[in-house]
């Protein structure tokens, strides 16, 4: 088995990255290959790395409220690359009443504060859409 | 201070006092941890004593409040003359909804406002721009003219109230916008008190909002720095802010550290471009942060006022008292509310608010309890507002100055981390300077260790945080949380569409045109950002023409 590839990235233009930073870092340690957008990416830019680079999961960090325009329009784009493959989570400050939207739009899971990076970690090995 | 006899005898005493009580209460009843540490994970001994603090002379080191090295606070009576500001970081929305909440703050005895601004604004671009999609009245109040910033400030006179605005790499922009609004008040820029952000290095560092690469940033804010020596000379050109680097993970002493670093780079820069010292630093400010452990905090505080103070003294030799002393605003914690019983979010900032204020703060904001979820309600804001109106009325802590001197262990922490500040200091000026060190990765690497060891703290439940990873109670979601119609991004495009409808496009055209040539050339952009601004070229606008002259910042990339 190979490792899992995961894109972490920021959407947006939120400069908030401790979170995605800190969770990057986790996957990394759990075994798997990580790649860190860094700030400011357009979904356009998130989806062209994701297919680039062929990962697996795509990890969406955001805590600026803009989740409701950008998190679904990953999730569209990544549909129309022929990526609908690829595992979508998202994280960030995420009003509980947005989850339901948010995941019917093609986000498998929302992490809100406080969830520890071992379950998400566990999420990731037992969720994959790909055969790995 | 002790001389050896008197030392030799208080280190019998301790001997006899750990053989004869101590160990006996050891044997008997072991201590529930082998290390005890701060919230910034250094050590903590089980008792201060006299023998700690032998190397702190009084005079020289603590010494008295309002004089060098102003351990104590920089004001004489601090409290007892005035109590600090309380001011409450607030904007969203549209700038006549943020116009709503300012008016029902100052009617609750707020003190000062403080301007939270979106991020298409923070990042220079009209709420029209594609990539401020979703993004418009997010996180602040969206401003792309003066017509935004007027309504902004309609009601508010602007020679009353002192205004801070969190604003960074268009800040000129933002203070130009803030003096044409006074203008047509009748408030002349020399009456004007607040504070604009403008410290550019902790946006590459930790928050985000940077446009221009380095050495244009820094010119800008020399810029502002002289502009505002001569025409706006009460405003703080800068608030050099540890604040984000502590959010994005840093312990204390790196709070301190990368902070006062930030600042010795404004100060070289301005010394370069020709100012004196003595003429801009009166008008330097910080921002630092207030987190969980409380006398760590304390300590913090006085230890960045000494260092400062001796950095201004000693290094940029500054002859005027003004320039060596170190005047903060805080902000409590918003990495440490959880969303998690988030009402037990107002027992921290309580907590944290009285760390500011025993640490001599000169003014503060309060988060409220539900900003793990959302923006704050009004509610949640009032209680956040309370809680510095109860610490200054009812518990006393204002009372006498700097309260906590001369406690054996503040006085050691204060040491201890004045230390290991200096040694990050000594650090980056090795690397070449914190832009330097920025560009290298350095310093963003050292705080995300220090967060990526925090988080693991709190999985491995070393770091207990209550109704996180102890005390849990199944919840149900939150209800009431504020909420930002959507609607205010079409509203804004609607509005930039009427100001360039009916605006003198020639004229603003012609500003452009000038502010481009300034901003090729050597000459002080102040004056010609008022002049587009007042023509009411849009945000966007101005920081479009300097993006095409300086081009943008590349963020290093670093895991």
């Amino acid at each position: 088995m190979r490792p899992i590839r995961v894109l972490v990235a920021k959407p947006g233009l939120d400069g908030h990255d401790r979170g995605a930073k800190v969770i990057a870092r986790a996957l990394r340690d759990a075994g798997m290959e990580v790649i860190y957008t860094g700030l400011r990416q357009t979904p356009e830019q998130i989806v062209a790395a994701a297919v680039q680079e062929d990962v697996d999961v795509v990890g969406l960090s955001i805590l600026s409220g803009a989740h409701n325009y950008l998190f679904p329009r990953v999730a569209e784009l990544m549909k129309e690359q022929g990526a609908g493959d690829v595992l979508i989570i998202g994280g960030g400050v995420i009003p509980d009443e947005d989850i339901p939207g948010l995941k019917e739009a093609g986000v498998s899971e929302i992490f809100t504060p406080g969830t520890t990076t071992t379950e998400m970690i566990e999420f990731i090995k037992g969720n994959l859409k790909r055969d790995i | 201070m002790y001389n050896e006899e008197e030392f030799s005898r208080l280190k019998r005493s301790r001997e006899n006092w750990e053989e004869t009580v101590l160990n006996k209460s050891l044997n008997k009843a072991p201590e529930s941890k082998t290390e005890f540490k701060t919230g910034s994970g250094t050590t903590v001994n089980r008792l201060y004593t006299p023998e700690d603090t032998t190397d702190v002379d009084y005079e020289t080191e603590i010494g008295y409040p309002g004089q060098y090295p102003f351990t104590r606070g920089y004001q004489p009576t601090m409290y007892r003359g005035k109590t600090w500001t309380m001011r409450m970081y607030a904007g969203f929305a549209t700038a006549e909804e943020s116009n709503e909440r300012y008016k029902y703050l100052v009617s609750q005895g707020s003190t000062g406002l403080s301007v939270a601004f979106d991020l298409p604004t923070q990042i220079g671009y009209d709420s029209d721009h594609a990539l401020a999609q979703g993004e418009v009245g997010k996180v602040g109040v969206a401003i792309d003219s003066l017509k935004d910033m007027e309504i902004l400030f309609d009601g508010i006179p602007l020679d009353k109230v002192s205004t801070s605005m969190t604003i960074n790499a268009p800040a000129s922009v933002l203070l130009a916008m803030y003096i044409a609004v006074a203008e047509k008040q009748g408030v002349s820029a020399d009456k004007l008190r607040g504070t604009i952000q403008n410290d550019i290095l902790k946006e590459y560092i930790a928050r985000g909002t940077y446009i221009f690469p380095t050495d244009p940033s820094m010119r800008l804010i020399t810029n502002i720095f002289e502009y505002c020596s001569k025409e706006v000379p009460k405003w703080n050109t800068i608030s050099i802010s540890g604040y984000h680097i502590r959010e994005a993970g840093s312990t204390a002493a790196q709070e301190v550290g990368f902070t006062l670093a930030d600042g010795i780079s404004y100060v070289e820069a301005a010394i370069n471009a020709g100012l004196d010292v003595d003429t801009f630093a009166p008008r330097l400010s910080f921002f630092f942060n207030a987190h969980n452990d409380l006398l760590e905090e304390v300590a913090k505080y006085r230890a960045a006022r000494r260092l400062w103070a001796k950095i201004m003294k000693n290094r940029f030799k500054a002859k005027n008292e003004k320039s060596m002393m170190l005047k903060f605003h805080t902000q409590t914690a918003g990495s440490t509310l959880t969303a998690q019983q988030p009402d037990n979010n107002i027992i921290r900032v309580a907590m944290q608010a009285l760390a500011a204020v025993l640490g001599g703060t000169q003014s503060l904001h309060t988060n409220s309890r539900d900003e793990a979820l959302a923006l704050p309600t009004t509610d949640s804001v009032t209680i956040a507002l309370r809680t510095q109106q109860i610490l200054a009325n009812e518990t006393g802590v204002t009372n006498t100055v700097d309260p906590l001197a001369g406690s054996y262990y503040i006085e050691a922490k204060t040491k201890e981390i004045e230390e290991k500040a200096m040694e990050y200091i000594n650090k980056i000026d090795e690397l070449g300077g914190a832009a330097r060190a920025i560009d290298l990765g350095y310093i963003q690497k050292e705080i995300s260790d220090s967060a990526y060891k925090y988080q693991m703290e709190i999985e491995s439940k070393d770091r207990i945080v209550v109704g996180v990873n102890k005390y849990q109670v199944e919840e149900e979601a939150p209800k009431g949380l504020l909420r930002v119609d959507p609607i205010v991004g079409e509203m804004q495009k609607k509005k930039i569409e009427d100001v360039k409808a009916v605006r003198n496009s020639e004229a603003v055209k012609e500003k452009l045109e000038a502010l481009r040539t300034a901003c090729k050339g050597t000459e002080n952009v102040m004056p010609f950002i008022l002049s587009a601004v007042k023509e009411y070229a849009t945000l966007g606008e101005i920081c479009g023409v300097m993006r095409e002259v300086f081009g943008e910042y590349e963020q290093a990339v670093l895991l």
